[in-house]
């Protein structure tokens, strides 16, 4: 019996190992972002629905906002448009939106068509604000927190789910309507 | 005018030869131009994951192509330039692991089996080699 110990032992340990690589990589198959935890990209970019306003990050600072990075060209993004009009009605975090290589005409007319859930549309034409974000797929969705630091990034449709399990604990108690 | 339509035909067609390589972009300087094909081939695609930005036919890839050559001309190094590209995506975009304390585990795994395994031989040849030196009339057991 004795002999079959450290053998026996060896394959636990490699068993244990790969078993804890697997279950613990944090949601299997996504890649977590470099950027949270971290300050934001800074920011001057042109304003799609009032071109006289650019969005600026500096302007951002001192209160939350959820960055969300879309397309006309991107079918999952038609797909979580109906939630981001909740989270819109919902009044706990402004949605500023990143239209991502597109094309200002459409991306308005989707807006028009679907109703407009975001505060500001940043537009981002030639990809490299995107590229300073780590963005790799749209959507992609970011909560920055008042200070300007990326606390959370949620890869693909924003759900219902990652919305109360994600990003509402981490926000503050809502503001009592009454006062 | 015949000639002339026939000149604008092998044009066009020439033209779909460059629109069909991934990749046109030519860098006058020879050294830069190197430089870029190397990095665009350790790069990753991250959204399609197995190929690097060089190959992939991707918008993402062209973009970050764009951003390798822009920082090439910037006079950026190598290593500047993946840092680059890891401080917005992530070590995964490397094809080439960088030694971090996260996977030094795995660096040095085959190090660790390897020592693992030098010592179980050495252990085997010991106790066989003191079995033998017990019996001096010879391996083979009966007498």
């Amino acid at each position: 019996m004795k002999r079959f110990l450290l053998p026996l032992g060896i394959f636990a340990l490699v068993a244990v190992v790969l078993g804890v690589g697997i279950w613990r990589s944090p949601e299997k198959g996504v890649i977590v972002s470099p950027l949270l935890g971290k300050p934001a990209p800074q920011f001057s970019l042109p304003n799609l629905t009032d071109p006289a306003h650019p969005v600026r990050s500096a302007d951002l600072r001192g209160r939350w906002y959820l960055f969300n990075v879309w397309g006309t060209w991107c079918v999952e993004c038609r797909a979580e448009h109906a939630m981001l009009l909740n989270v819109q009605r919902s009044g706990r975090v402004a949605l500023i939106g990143l239209n991502w290589r597109d094309n200002d005409a459409e991306a308005l007319s989707w807006l028009q068509q679907l109703g407009n859930p975001y505060q500001t549309v940043a537009v981002d034409r030639s990809g490299r604000e995107a590229i300073d974000w780590g963005v790799y797929a749209a959507p992609e969705t970011f909560l920055v927190n008042p200070q300007g630091i990326v606390v959370y990034k949620h890869i693909g449709a924003l759900t219902e789910e990652a919305w109360t399990r994600e990003i509402l604990p981490r926000l503050p108690p809502p503001v009592a309507s009454k006062s | 005018m015949i000639r002339t339509g026939q000149v604008l035909v092998l044009t066009a067609l020439l033209a779909c030869a460059a629109a069909w390589a991934v990749d046109p972009t030519h860098l006058a300087d020879p050294k830069l131009q190197a430089r870029y094909v190397a990095l665009t081939h350790e790069l990753r695609c991250m959204q399609c994951q197995n190929e690097s930005i060089a190959d992939s036919p991707v918008d993402l890839a062209a973009d970050l192509r764009r951003s390798v050559r822009e920082l090439l001309e910037q006079g950026k190094s190598d290593a500047e330039i993946r840092a680059w590209m890891v401080a917005r995506y992530g070590d995964f975009i490397l094809f080439r692991p960088r030694f971090i304390w996260r996977n030094a585990w795995l660096w040095s795994a085959p190090l660790v089996l390897l020592a693992i395994g030098v010592l179980v031989s050495w252990r085997i040849v010991r106790t066989r080699a003191a079995l033998v030196a017990a019996e001096p009339d010879g391996a083979d057991g009966e007498p």
